[in-house]
């Protein structure tokens, strides 16, 4: 246990240090002068310069990549082009709102997920099965976007049910939590039903049979407990995909989180958003695999002998 | 008690293992003959097209389904049905160039890895966890911010997110197979490292690698959709599915044809590759 939880530790600032040192890179590879970008197309020749020794692009490149990567440690990742503020502030402000439907779209996915998985192992081959299955097919095969219009058009321009964009009220989360929530709801559906019928075909599941427990305590108390530890890991390796489909998410529904942010500085141009932006956003997905794959290693001890 | 027996009466493994074997077929054949569809859709177009994808006839904007345009019309008069159909092409596009360029970058990088070994493993495969690392569109949209929007920047950046997936498959393989019998008994007569890979370990990782592919096209046809949807791929009037709901996008209520029918695309397409994946994984890994 310990010598792979050593070995994981040893990795983790590793990757972290490739993804900074990928960020860095592609923002140096932009065709162009980045002091004449940060200090903008009208700006004169002095002003660039002046610029261009502000930011230290003078400097040689490691210099400037250690500068960047301890500024960043330090929790500053530059000035937004766009406007003009900290990306830093700018990012903490968009935080919470992609945290908050990231929450509840997982809340939804867990829950429906689960059940559906559940119900599907339980009724095995029969109906309630194939039409889980068939669900967890087409969720994984659909664009989230379209889903979004779809409703969009049906549930707030045609019928007025739901508002048709933005955030606020609680009413505001129903139709981009759904929407976001599809996919990973197929991914732990299908996952819950492979893993729960490994499960009950274990020698104790039946000894547990055997001894004339109810059916629902079997399920419930031995069988799920022990599909659950699949069930976490792909919840845990699913955030990162889930933080792609909030990018996609939250730009039909004008959603003020991160993904917004990030795909509208691209289209300003705002390069040190977008680099501050995909730095936050990575690093949080590399802490939560290695969060998941702690947890597995402690539930399941034959892992860590991988 | 019908659990009970099922669980444990080993005499109807018989009538199980050809129900699967049927299931099995069942996936390849639905799976194969939506892509085939979707094939179909690309070759024919101009003949199944009721008019020119591009040709704009704008006192015919925003038309709703009819006989002269079943898919109705977009904003600018343009026939849906037309577009959808030389939309196929462009994903199957998507599809080849996305996956090939996967495939030509990491299957190659794999084999090194898992055949030389060592430093050459730890560097290779350090970089692939670390592109790993990155969320698929969140990766997309850092390379297109840099390459500029466009399809073919789009692909490149697909590909990037790619690469990982085939470097660690080919890996696995590769060691795998390296201390296998025959590989060693062909290293015992002195064939040397890249006779090894090319010979005896690259063929054996052709099934996988097909497998592999036919499941990332599915995720190749919904990354560049939903990223030309968020206007960084495709460009118009390009007939691409994601870019084209990326118009339909500003009439909702008005004409929901323009998302609807693109979108009805998309999924099919998907759907039957990863149906298809499935099936062929089945058949090849009999165990899942």
């Amino acid at each position: 246990m310990h010598i792979y939880l050593l070995k994981k530790l040893i990795t983790l600032p590793l990757i972290l240090l490739g993804v900074s040192l990928l960020v860095f890179v592609a923002l140096r590879a932009l065709p162009g002068d980045p002091a004449r970008l940060m200090a903008g197309p009208e700006a004169p020749q002095e002003a660039v310069d002046a610029m261009r020794v502000r930011l230290g692009l003078d400097d040689p490149l490691p210099l400037q990549y250690l500068r960047f990567a301890g500024s960043a440690l330090g929790g500053d990742l530059g000035t937004s082009i766009r406007s003009g503020r900290p990306v830093t502030v700018e990012i903490a402000e968009r935080l919470p709102k992609t945290i908050s439907l990231a929450l509840v779209a997982y809340g939804i996915a867990i829950s429906v997920g689960l059940s559906a998985g559940m119900t599907a192992a339980v009724n095995r081959n029969r109906w309630p099965d194939q039409a889980t299955m068939l669900f967890a097919i087409a969720g994984a095969s659909i664009a989230n976007f379209w889903l979004a219009l779809l409703a969009m058009n049906y549930f707030a321009v045609e019928l007025g049910w739901l508002p048709l964009m933005g955030s606020g009220t609680w009413r505001h989360y129903i139709m981009p939590a759904i929407t976001l929530a599809v996919m990973p709801t197929a991914v732990i559906a299908r996952m819950t039903r492979a893993s729960m019928i490994e499960v009950v075909g274990q020698d104790y599941i039946r000894t547990a049979r055997a001894k004339g427990l109810p059916e629902s305590v079997v399920m419930r108390k031995h069988a799920l407990r022990n599909a659950l530890v699949p069930i976490v890991t792909i919840i845990g390796l699913n955030f990162g995909s889930m933080l792609g489909g909030a990018v996609v998410t939250e730009s039909v529904f004008n959603w003020p989180g991160l993904g917004r942010l990030l795909v509208d500085s691209v289209r300003f141009r705002d390069y040190p958003t977008v680099q501050g932006v995909t730095l936050v956003a990575v690093t949080a997905v590399v802490v939560m695999n290695f969060l998941a794959e702690m947890l597995i290693a402690a539930i399941n001890p034959r892992i860590r002998f991988d | 008690m019908t659990e009970i027996t099922a669980t444990m009466a080993p005499m109807d493994s018989k009538a199980r293992r050809r129900r699967r074997w049927l299931s099995r077929r069942r996936s390849i054949f639905i799976g194969g003959l939506l892509v085939g569809l979707v094939l179909l859709a690309a070759i024919l177009a101009p003949l199944l097209s009721p008019a020119d994808p591009y040709e704009q006839v704008l006192s015919d904007a925003l038309l709703p389904p009819s006989w002269d345009h079943p898919f109705g019309t977009d904003d600018n008069g343009r026939d849906l049905l037309a577009r959808v159909l030389y939309g196929a092409r462009l994903s199957l596009l998507e599809v080849v160039v996305g996956v090939g360029l996967a495939v030509l970058v990491g299957v190659p990088l794999g084999l090194a890895a898992g055949t030389i070994g060592g430093l050459v493993d730890q560097v290779i495969m350090w970089t692939m966890d670390v592109l790993f690392a990155f969320p698929g569109v969140v990766l997309a949209i850092l390379i297109v911010s840099i390459l500029g929007p466009g399809l073919f920047n789009l692909l490149i950046a697909i590909a990037i997110f790619s690469v990982p997936v085939y470097a660690r498959l080919m890996r696995n393989v590769a060691l795998g197979l390296k201390s296998m019998d025959y590989v060693e008994a062909a290293r015992a007569l002195g064939a040397s490292t890249p006779r090894i890979m090319f010979d005896h370990i690259l063929r054996n990782a052709l099934g996988p690698v097909i497998v592999q592919s036919t499941l990332t096209a599915g995720t190749v046809v919904l990354s560049a959709a939903s990223l030309s949807f968020l206007g960084m791929g495709a460009q118009p009037p390009m007939p691409e599915w994601g870019a084209m709901m990326s118009d339909g996008r500003n009439y909702l209520g008005v004409n929901i044809y323009m998302s609807l029918f693109p979108g009805l695309a998309i999924m099919l397409t998907v759907l039957g590759f990863n149906i298809l994946g499935d099936g062929l994984r089945d058949l090849l890994d009999p165990r899942s």
